[in-house]
């Protein structure tokens, strides 16, 4: 059984997210992961929009965030502070935190202990 | 200085045209510290609300700073659009439903605004950001004015500092006399409040 908690990456890069996405599918293909890369051009940036998006096209209604650079991070605070979804914005490394959340949701791990694992993530 | 619905819309139209105006300028301040898209995003933004306002007006006094923080909020991205978004949103609230401020409201809104980008950034003055342009222009509205000569300063004394926080903060030492984007741009939306309002000593 996999959890009912969703996967939401932004990242500046279209790239950067595609990448990761790839990476973590192999670990966790049934959590529910969408993502915003870039501007809605498909430029190097963030867009409120396309981080909307994200977050009301995953199919969980609470999610765990993840985001490269500030500007991600407050693109994601504005649109979970308008979104209905209860989202935690997670300052943890992306890469290693996105896989480390992806593969104990996966096999449906405590909540306790994911937020543990990631506490040891943490860069701010 | 009273401020009414007509004041406003000319003070945030004025500030779209200025954004739109110096875009490049702006946007190469933030290649030289930070990633070159300050003027493009910010001047999307105020187009869009010159386009909105072309068709429909702003009705009440509250329309003008909740519209401008929509547009900015969906329209500009980057960390620009939440901080200015949040920033006028903050306003909107601190306005309400009143249809004309007082000199002290308006202070009182424009100080909600700051609290909104210290917020948003967890940021605070002196750390070169839009913030050190918008507490000295704060200090100046308290005594009912606002002079270019308060806003030059403040940009000046902003470019000497060391930026550490944001992207500029990355660079360390070399931030040191360069522009910061956001506070660039803040001299113009305080400037742009100047040329629409009626204060003694500009």
């Amino acid at each position: 059984m996999v959890t009912n908690i969703g996967i939401v990456m932004v990242s500046h890069s279209k790239d950067i997210v595609k990448g990761i996405n790839d990476l973590i599918q192999q670990v966790a293909p049934n959590v529910s992961i969408t993502y915003a890369g870039g501007t809605v051009n498909g430029d190097i940036g963030t867009s409120f929009e396309t981080v909307q998006q994200a977050i009301e096209e995953n199919t969980c209604h609470q999610l765990f965030a993840f985001y490269d650079l500030g500007s991600a991070k407050m693109n994601l605070e504005m649109a979970a502070e308008l979104s209905e979804k209860e989202i935690e914005i997670l300052d943890v490394s992306f890469i290693e935190g996105v896989y480390c959340t992806a593969a104990l949701f996966e096999m449906n791990a405590d909540l306790t202990v994911v937020i543990s694992e990631l506490e040891q993530l943490m860069v701010k | 200085m009273i401020v009414t619905k007509d004041l406003t819309h000319k003070w945030f139209t004025l500030f779209a045209e200025k954004v739109i105006q110096e875009k490049e300028q702006l946007s190469e301040y933030d290649r030289i510290i930070g990633d070159g898209d300050h003027g493009m995003n910010m001047a999307r933004g105020a187009q869009q609300l010159i386009t909105l306002w072309q068709a429909v007006p702003p009705v009440h006094l509250s329309d003008v700073f909740k519209q401008a923080a929509m547009k900015w909020i969906s329209g500009v991205g980057g960390a620009s659009g939440p901080l200015y978004g949040t920033a006028f949103l903050e306003m909107a609230k601190a306005v309400g439903a009143k249809e004309e401020l007082s000199n002290d409201e308006l202070v009182t809104a424009v100080k909600a605004g700051f609290e909104g980008i210290k917020k948003r950034g967890k940021s605070d003055i002196g750390q070169k950001t839009m913030l050190d342009l918008w507490a000295p222009a704060v200090q100046d509205l308290e005594k009912d004015e606002l002079t270019m000569a308060t806003l030059q300063t403040a940009l000046t004394k902003t470019n000497e500092l060391k930026a550490t926080k944001g992207r500029a903060s990355f660079l360390g030492d070399r931030s040191i006399n360069e522009v910061d984007p956001g506070a660039a741009s803040s001299k113009l939306f305080f400037e742009a409040l100047i040329e629409a309002g009626e204060f003694g000593g500009n």
